[in-house]
């Protein structure tokens, strides 16, 4: 006999989740209309961490800009500074020293690793499987030793500068980011034997928040959410930049675009990363790190307290800034959870006349309601962990 | 290629281009707005699929007549190219026509290009404040808003216990 729930007296729910919600991951929120457990309609309510970042850029010099976008992707910060430094150094039309396209390369694979550790890890917290979080945030953690050497901060980092980089990499850094490599791969393989053959992680996450192909395309999606589509689309090798081109490394693809392949590519991307970082660490070659023209970089201390050319290159510098010629670029590149990009306009003054950021979670985010509708309101969490809006950059 | 192709159709339509720094940018009046970027989108040799971006630019100390830019960032996957496209707005006509019809990403972009200049999107679905808060005066990236002004958030009346 079948069973029936047509005559039971039901009404719709209101439902608010957020601003101030463990499983949105930050200041974000979303109304749903229930109708028992199936969501019948869906809205979302952003811009409750908007910092002004592009108004606050308009009044800083080019290189005030840079903490600033620490704080776009706060979990995966390095990869911000690089994203900004680029387009400027596009806006620029100046080749940063080799080194320093290796370091830049390193630090953002390491972004990366840390982005995805965090999103696949807390996407299973939120599936109820906790333990994964600690093989993942052990990982991180090590991770984060390193960044804390390289710059003094863990997540403020702070490390690029126009035209190189802040610091060298730590004598000790090779060998150390290497042992740490191989801590990711056990924990890697770890998780992947608690959640991949796992019943309930594949009940709750596959064939949950699909999305095909051509929608992802025309909602915007970049990163691991369109490839969990099936499209290869990676700025690194569709626009390579920092020789990515010339590193032996692969594009995960899912098909079914579910939660499920979101989530298991992000996992295949750091096995990705961390190819392309052992690839770096052995062919990245000796010098400077931040170039040496006096109108970009800072000159090193010992010839600002050493010469008088240094002394005034230094004053300079402080007091007039960089100026990069009038005209406006867009500057693109692969960031954790997608295309990372910044529209720059100058004037030729020594402040940027404006910037817009273009963030990979904000269309993203704006397609979260159509992929929630007609689901199951405990799939929304899955949904929302597995797409990794992170609001820092989502509000900027 | 992509401005030949422009040039072809449109070329009464197309104010100015230029290639600098590896980018393109066609700059285009904004009445045929519309249908440039549905051909944009739906000629087979061009075929942008993506719309990357929207935003705007205000050009008020400049002095510059329209006062605002809107500027669009278009990304093909299948040719691998991209493209800039900008349109002149004038103060007292700050109506564009919007692209929601073609690329559902426009939504917020335009969104977020009301809230921030207050650009008004002809044909969008539900043009609404989306970063800032209901309530709010004024549209901040313009250039004569001050940084340092400070609004009021409204906070919800209380309920008499």
């Amino acid at each position: 006999m079948e069973q029936s729930n047509e005559n039971l007296p039901t009404e719709k729910m209101a439902l608010n989740v957020g601003p101030a919600h463990p499983a949105t991951h930050g200041a974000l929120r979303f109304f749903v209309e229930l109708d028992g457990e199936t969501i019948t309609k869906a809205s979302t309510e952003i811009g409750y961490l908007h910092r002004a970042f592009e108004k606050h850029s308009e009044h800083s010099t080019w290189s005030q800009v840079i903490p600033y976008t620490d704080r776009l992707n706060y979990c995966s910060s390095l990869l911000n500074n690089v994203g900004y430094c680029f387009a400027v150094e596009k806006l620029l039309e100046i080749e940063i020293p080799e080194r320093a396209k290796f370091i830049r390369v390193i630090v953002s694979e390491l972004a990366r690793i840390m982005d995805h550790l965090i999103c696949v890890s807390t996407s299973a917290v939120d599936l109820g499987g906790l333990t994964n979080f600690w093989y993942f945030f052990n990982v991180r953690e090590k991770i984060y030793d390193f960044t804390e050497k390289l710059c003094g901060a863990r997540l403020t980092t702070n490390y690029t500068r126009i035209g190189g980089v802040m610091r060298d990499l730590s004598p000790d850094f090779a060998d150390g980011i290497r042992g740490v490599l191989k801590d990711l791969d056990k924990a890697i393989l770890d998780v992947t034997r608690l959640i991949e053959r796992n019943r309930i992680f594949m009940d709750r996450t596959q064939n949950v928040g699909i999305l095909s192909k051509e929608d992802a395309i025309s909602w915007g999606f970049t990163g691991p959410c369109l490839r969990a589509t099936g499209v290869p689309y990676d700025v690194r090798k569709a626009q390579p930049y920092y020789y990515y081109d010339t590193y032996d490394f692969e594009i995960p693809v899912g098909t079914t675009g579910d939660t499920y392949d979101r989530l298991m590519i992000r996992v295949e991307e750091m096995r990705q990363s961390a190819k392309i970082i052992e690839q770096a660490l052995a062919r990245i070659p000796g010098g400077p790190v931040i170039s040496n023209d006096p109108k970009i970089a800072l000159p090193p201390k010992e010839r600002v307290y050493g010469s008088i050319e240094g002394l005034m290159n230094h004053f300079m510098l402080l007091i007039d800034g960089i100026k990069p010629p009038k005209g406006e670029v867009y500057g693109a590149i692969e960031a954790a959870n997608g295309e990372l990009g910044f529209y720059i306009v100058s004037d030729g003054e020594q402040r940027p006349y404006r910037i817009h950021c273009r963030p990979p979670c904000f269309p993203i985010c704006s397609a979260f309601v159509k992929m929630v509708e007609g689901g199951m309101i405990a799939d929304a969490i899955a949904v929302l962990g597995s797409l990794n809006i992170v609001v820092g950059e989502l509000d900027r | 290629m992509i401005l030949e192709k422009l040039q072809g159709r449109f070329a009464p339509e197309i104010l100015a281009s230029h290639q600098d720094k590896g980018d393109l940018t066609v700059i285009v009046r904004k009445d045929k707005l519309a249908e440039i970027l549905d051909y944009l989108k739906n000629d087979p040799d061009l075929s942008f699929e993506m719309l990357m971006d929207v935003c705007g630019v205000d050009y008020l100390p400049k002095g510059e007549k329209p006062r605002f830019e809107a500027v669009y960032h278009l990304y093909s996957l299948t040719k691998n190219h991209r493209l800039r496209l900008r349109v002149k707005v004038a103060e007292e006509d700050m109506t564009i026509p919007s692209a929601c019809n073609l690329w559902k990403s426009a939504d917020w972009h335009e969104r977020e290009a009301f809230d921030m200049f207050g650009f008004i999107f002809e044909g969008h679905p539900n043009l609404k404040r989306l970063l800032l808060f209901e309530g709010f005066v004024g549209h901040p990236l313009r250039k004569d808003y001050p940084m340092e002004r400070r609004q009021k958030i409204p906070v919800p009346e209380e309920k008499p216990s």
